[in-house]
């Protein structure tokens, strides 16, 4: 009996193991680049044959500052101002979805299912040319716009998931105390409601934080570019020089709040991401 | 209006949902549904206009010869910049590399994402959240992100993987992982497998909790193998979930842009339609050819959702929660 119960947490913790090395390698192949000295990088070698902190200075504090750290605060704050945006529309669209009788409540489950597989691509050219003629090209609105496109339908399927378990007698029963529908929505299920709402801002900033298309097709400057666009931009110290360790750098800066998030609210994430997915 | 014709309405209401005019609800039906369309009304609008719109003006632009760099030229061309797209050897190899990718990486990653689901389902509680932590991480992470990371490790100057895979045949010191169109296909699918495997096993982790314990269980008693439970009990139960994790993340692979622009640009016989698209309209300024690539590539998306649907009965609706 000891040794089965033995056996299985050896094999548990084999399992483990592998899931750790498939998870993380590739952070960690980009983390151990972001320390090697330039000369260090063509090593052939996994690890730094010297930990220099090199790439992070030339980034935060050093030639490289003023394309990095405009970028990072735009991301910061066009991502942030998406995400906003999009769950106090969805938290009102999925809790009248949730909540209320209304026609066409189904067309607009359909339409944020149809929104979420458009092809970005798709719809990037027309936005280019418009946002030229109106002046939004290269602008924060210019970005938090068609974020919309990626950030609002998940966060209304997956906020529509979560309030249907809510107990809505609570309402009902705030109503026969005399409250309004508004009243019993503000007072009796936005307590309930706000992990699920909060969880939904984490997924919508994954995505928000991730986009690359819009990114680099909006934006022409150091005004709006987000960080994903200015990687794919970044010059070396030197015209001569691969910029590669400055992109490992940069890489693992943005790597952080996700990585940061994932540990704290690992538990929110999963379940918001499997009940907006498959619960009939 | 009497009584009884007021509670016959206002149940018809509520069956039925829309057939008959709004003035013969009651009040309280329709403030509902007034309140309804007033909380869902912006979003959907948001939505509309993020969406339709551009895509109907992409629709609109595709009928003429447009460049940004000669407004002055535009002049109305009807289906031709289709013709044009159609007949290029280009945009035929370029979705023939897009559908090899979607193909492979979502058959690799239903097995592989259904063996990680199977592992977090399973998992003592001790290592329970350890390893949906560390799967979120690449969940996570930005795709540009991931793709610079695959590429250092394989890139043939500050790459490692040659080195440590040398004894392997047909590695060696000088193998220029991005030089060739197979070894090149290699490693972005491998980094948008590894990227996206976490979203497709979360759905199917979500689709294992709903096989009924008891089922499972009597399977057990009555001596079935591990293979027969996960054929004959497991499977057969998982069959929606599978289905809109499968169809979910085609359409998502198909719109692979991120790794390929970091990895080769689409150099080397690796371009996607997402690319050939943006390097057309935004590259080139050639809006009315690019926007006729994007209408095309709308219209394999929708597609790919018809087929599934219609072939293999795929509920999307019912299956992401919109069973209301």
């Amino acid at each position: 009996m000891k040794t089965s119960a033995g056996r299985e947490r050896a094999i548990w913790a084999a399992i483990a193991i592998l899931v750790l090395l498939y998870a993380l390698f590739p952070v960690a192949s980009i983390f151990a680049t972001s320390f090697k000295q330039p000369s260090d990088l063509t090593s052939g070698k996994f690890l730094p044959t010297e930990w220099v902190t090199d790439n992070y200075e030339q980034i935060l504090v050093g030639n490289a500052q003023g394309l990095f750290l405009s970028a990072l605060w735009n991301s910061v704050g066009i991502a942030l101002i998406a995400t906003f945006i999009a769950v106090v529309l969805a938290t009102l669209c999925a809790y009248a979805i949730a909540r209320l009788d209304f026609p066409g409540k189904r067309l607009v489950l359909t339409t944020a299912l149809a929104v979420s597989i458009f092809p970005v691509i798709s719809i990037v050219t027309p936005l280019f040319n418009l946002w030229r003629s109106i002046g939004l090209y290269d602008t924060w609105p210019g970005l938090i716009i068609p974020y919309l496109s990626l950030t609002l339908p998940i966060s209304i399927w997956t906020l529509a998931a979560f309030f249907r378990q809510i107990p809505w007698e609570l309402e009902q029963a705030a109503q026969v105390d005399g409250a309004t529908t508004w009243q019993a929505f503000r007072k009796a299920i936005v307590p309930l409601a706000a992990p699920g709402v909060f969880t939904t801002a984490i997924i919508a900033f994954f995505i928000a934080w991730n986009d690359f298309v819009y990114g680099i097709s909006l934006t022409s400057t150091e005004a709006a570019r987000p960080v994903p666009a200015a990687l794919a931009f970044f010059t070396g110290a030197s015209q001569f020089e691969a910029p590669t360790g400055a992109i490992s750098a940069a890489a693992i800066i943005v790597t952080i709040p996700v990585v940061l998030l994932v540990v704290l609210f690992q538990r929110q994430i999963v379940s918001g991401l499997t009940q907006g997915a498959v619960k009939g | 209006m009497s009584t009884s014709t007021k509670t016959a309405a206002s149940a018809a209401a509520r069956s039925t949902g829309r057939s008959a005019a709004p003035a013969r609800y009651s009040e309280r039906v329709r403030a509902e549904r007034r309140l309804g369309w007033l909380l869902a009304g912006p979003a959907f609008v948001v939505m509309l206009a993020v969406t339709a719109y551009p895509i109907l003006q992409a629709a609109y632009d595709s009928l003429f010869n447009y460049r940004l760099t000669a407004p002055g030229e535009r002049s109305f061309v009807g289906l031709g910049n289709y013709g044009v797209i159609l007949t290029d050897d280009l945009f035929w190899r370029d979705l023939g590399v897009t559908v090899l990718i979607t193909v492979v990486t979502v058959l690799v990653e239903l097995v592989l994402g259904f063996a990680l689901a199977l592992v977090m389902h399973k998992a003592l509680k001790s290592v329970r959240g350890l390893l949906r932590t560390a799967i979120l991480v690449p969940y996570g992470i930005i795709t540009v992100v991931s793709a610079f990371a695959w590429f250092y490790a394989f890139d043939i100057n500050s790459g490692y993987v040659n080195n440590w895979f040398g004894w392997l045949p047909g590695i060696d010191q000088d193998l220029n992982w991005f030089a060739d169109t197979g070894t090149a296909l290699f490693v972005i699918i491998a980094s948008e497998i590894w990227k996206t495997t976490p979203f497709i096993s979360l759905l199917l982790l979500a689709g294992l909790a709903q096989v009924p314990d008891e089922l499972n269980e009597a399977a057990l008693v009555d001596g079935a193998t591990w293979w027969e439970r996960m054929r004959r009990v497991i499977l057969p139960n998982m069959k929606a979930a599978i289905m809109v994790a499968v169809l979910f993340r085609a359409l998502d692979a198909f719109r692979i842009f991120d790794n390929v622009f970091i990895m080769t640009g689409g150099a080397y016989g690796t371009e996607v339609l997402s690319l050939l698209a943006y390097r057309t309209s935004i590259g080139r300024l050639e809006i009315g050819l690019g926007s006729a690539v994007s209408v095309v590539l709308f219209i394999c998306v929708l597609l790919i959702c018809f087929i599934a649907i219609k072939l293999f009965k795929v509920d999307l609706a019912g299956a992401r929660g919109g069973k209301s």
